[in-house]
């Protein structure tokens, strides 16, 4: 069988909303099936068939053939399989993702990884603002899984963040890990303003000392920390530069002590 | 059958299930790693006496550690489940996490029926005092515990399995050394053997004893019948020329790793042979009425299947 691919094939106005092409949702359907699924574009509903061309029927590996940054809810509360974006994609990408592979060959919008809580997300491009955070509501952002960005970040990344581990090779906007309840962030790039603004439990691992601080991130000295290196171990076989870093040698401030203090901030030395 | 003028007996050892578990621990360097796995593996010799028997299975490169780190596999066998998981909480506490730069990983992976998670570090991480911090990769969650040399890492949970304890044989020699030295070299030959330990000291124990006592208090007492003192005194299972008795006890994962152990133990201490003293390889067994495995030394002996391992008797 060869992979499900689906080519857009009409220009965007509106959003589009593609929750529904996940494997999971897709498991069992026949193309001309797939093909009479309606999707909610704007106001009205459109027939997939009216917006992408169907190749293929394998619906465990489907493919984007190409993107668009209206396409929202890409791999929507995925489980299993894979979905592979050719392009750019729009807001909610990997949205309470459980498990399974989401590729992402181009940039993300907002919210990327929110509510995800298993499997891989892997963002060739940048990714918007609150990626890995909690939707307005929510009090949890990404609960779970791996989310790998090779390019650039927006602002609030890691917001809520509860679990997981989230690798952004590129640079970061303003409030990165504020409010953070555990999990790991990776930074190689720089930070902006206001990191780790409420941050109660979590890592956030940086290559270069931000050039402010608050005051609640207090400096706990240099280390050299074990479990730097079981987890650089542990990203061998994922596609990021992360897995290279030899060096398990940091500097650790710890924060924010006005949210119990028991986050912390790492810079590699 | 005899086997370079050793003799070896037509009896068989009689071996127990107990429960197993596999612990790796790694540290700064290698003398660090022992310096914590001989702790925790101390006092372990029997599990009438100590609760546990254990002992290091081998050492591990830096490649083959989870935090590449030089590190050493241990095993850890007891008759119940409650008993392991009682003795590897306290030895972990006092002999791994006391350790400076030592840090300890789960031996054996997966859950199913075959294997049961059970707590490695999982209660440590309390010693922190709400100052630990958990960390999951790759599926496993790790406790960072803060201590005085930096942090403590210690996986949550190892793996406990059925396992197999009490294999043994006898080496009986015309003189004490001449015992001891093929007892060296059944050692030395069965540590290469992965997935077994030889728990008593040096992996070899001289006081085998029997069941029951003329005393009220004690249920086991000195094997008189082999006691070489004794000859003129006792029953004897000893022959005249024999003047000393050594006993090699083998705990594995299964009853396959210890059929492996036997047939390279004894063919490392019959390669000594007659001319260095050794007379006759024997097994200590109950009447094969209280253990659930019987390891035949002449069947371990002329296995076919073992003969890459060891050179057997000739058929």
């Amino acid at each position: 069988m060869s992979a499900l691919t689906l080519t857009l094939k009409i220009s965007l106005q509106q959003r589009l909303d593609v929750s529904a092409l996940t494997p999971e949702r897709l498991a069992g359907k026949q193309p001309a099936e797939i093909a009479a699924l309606t999707l909610p574009y704007g106001r009205q509903q459109l027939r997939v068939d009216a917006i992408f061309d169907l190749q293929g029927e394998d619906t465990q590996e489907i493919i984007l053939a190409n993107g668009s940054d209206k396409l929202d809810y890409v791999g929507r509360e995925m489980k299993s399989g894979s979905i592979t974006v050719h392009g750019d994609v729009g807001a909610y990408a990997g949205f309470q993702m459980h498990g399974g592979k989401l590729e992402i060959r181009g940039n993300a919008g907002a919210y990327a990884a929110s509510g995800m809580s298993g499997g891989l997300m892997h963002i060739h491009g940048n990714a918007g603002d609150y990626l890995a955070a909690a939707i307005p509501g929510d009090r949890k952002g990404m609960k779970g899984g791996t989310v790998i960005v090779n390019g650039n970040a927006g602002d609030r990344v890691g917001d809520q963040m509860r679990r997981g581990i989230l690798l952004i090779e590129g640079n970061v906007g303003s409030y990165c890990a504020t409010r953070m309840l555990a999990g790991t962030i990776g930074v190689l790039g720089s930070v902006g303003d206001h990191i780790g603004y409420g941050m109660r439990r979590g890592t956030l691992l940086l290559t270069r000392k931000p050039a402010a601080m608050h005051a609640t991130l207090q400096d706990c000295g240099t280390h050299t920390l074990p479990f730097l290196s079981l987890m650089f171990k542990s990203f061998a076989d994922l596609p990021t530069r992360f897995a290279a870093i030899g060096s398990n040698r940091v500097q650790r401030f710890a924060g924010d002590i006005a949210n119990d203090g028991k986050g912390e901030i790492l810079i590699l030395q | 059958m005899i086997i370079n003028g050793v003799q070896i007996d037509d009896t068989f050892a009689e071996a127990f299930n107990m429960r197993g578990t596999r612990v790796i621990i790694t540290a700064q360097n290698l003398k660090w790693a022992y310096n914590a796995a001989n702790a925790m593996t101390g006092f372990a010799t029997s599990v009438i006496g100590c609760g546990v028997e254990a002992g290091i299975e081998r050492e591990l490169t830096p490649e083959e550690t989870p935090d590449g780190r030089p590190g050493v596999a241990i095993l850890m066998f007891a008759m119940s489940s409650a008993v392991l998981t009682k003795q590897l909480e306290t030895r972990m506490g006092q002999c791994v996490l006391t350790c400076p730069t030592a840090a300890a990983f789960s031996g054996i992976e997966g859950s199913s029926d075959e294997v049961t998670r059970i707590s490695l570090g999982k209660n440590l991480r309390f010693f922190g005092d709400g100052y630990q911090i958990s960390k999951q990769f790759g599926g496993k969650r790790y406790w960072r515990v803060p201590v005085m040399d930096g942090e403590f890492i210690t996986e949550e949970t190892t793996g406990m399995v059925r396992a197999v304890g009490g294999g043994n044989f006898l080496v009986l020699a015309e003189s004490q050394p001449q015992a001891l030295a093929a007892c060296e070299a059944a050692i030395e030959a069965m540590r290469k053997i992965p997935n077994v330990v030889m728990p008593f000291p040096g992996g070899v124990v001289r006081s085998g004893s029997k069941v029951g006592s003329k005393y009220k208090s004690m249920f086991a007492s000195t094997n008189d019948a082999f006691c070489p003192t004794l000859k003129g005194l006792v029953r004897t299972e000893l022959s005249p020329d024999i003047e000393s008795v050594m006993e090699i006890v083998i705990d594995g994962l299964t009853a396959e790793d210890i059929r492996k152990a036997t047939r390279v133990g004894i063919a490392a201490a019959c390669s000594l042979g007659a001319k260095n003293g050794i007379k006759r390889i024997s097994a200590g067994n109950y009447g094969g009425k209280l253990g659930q495995f019987q390891f035949h030394l002449r069947d371990i002996m002329s296995d076919p299947s073992l003969n890459d391992l060891a050179p057997g008797a000739q058929a």
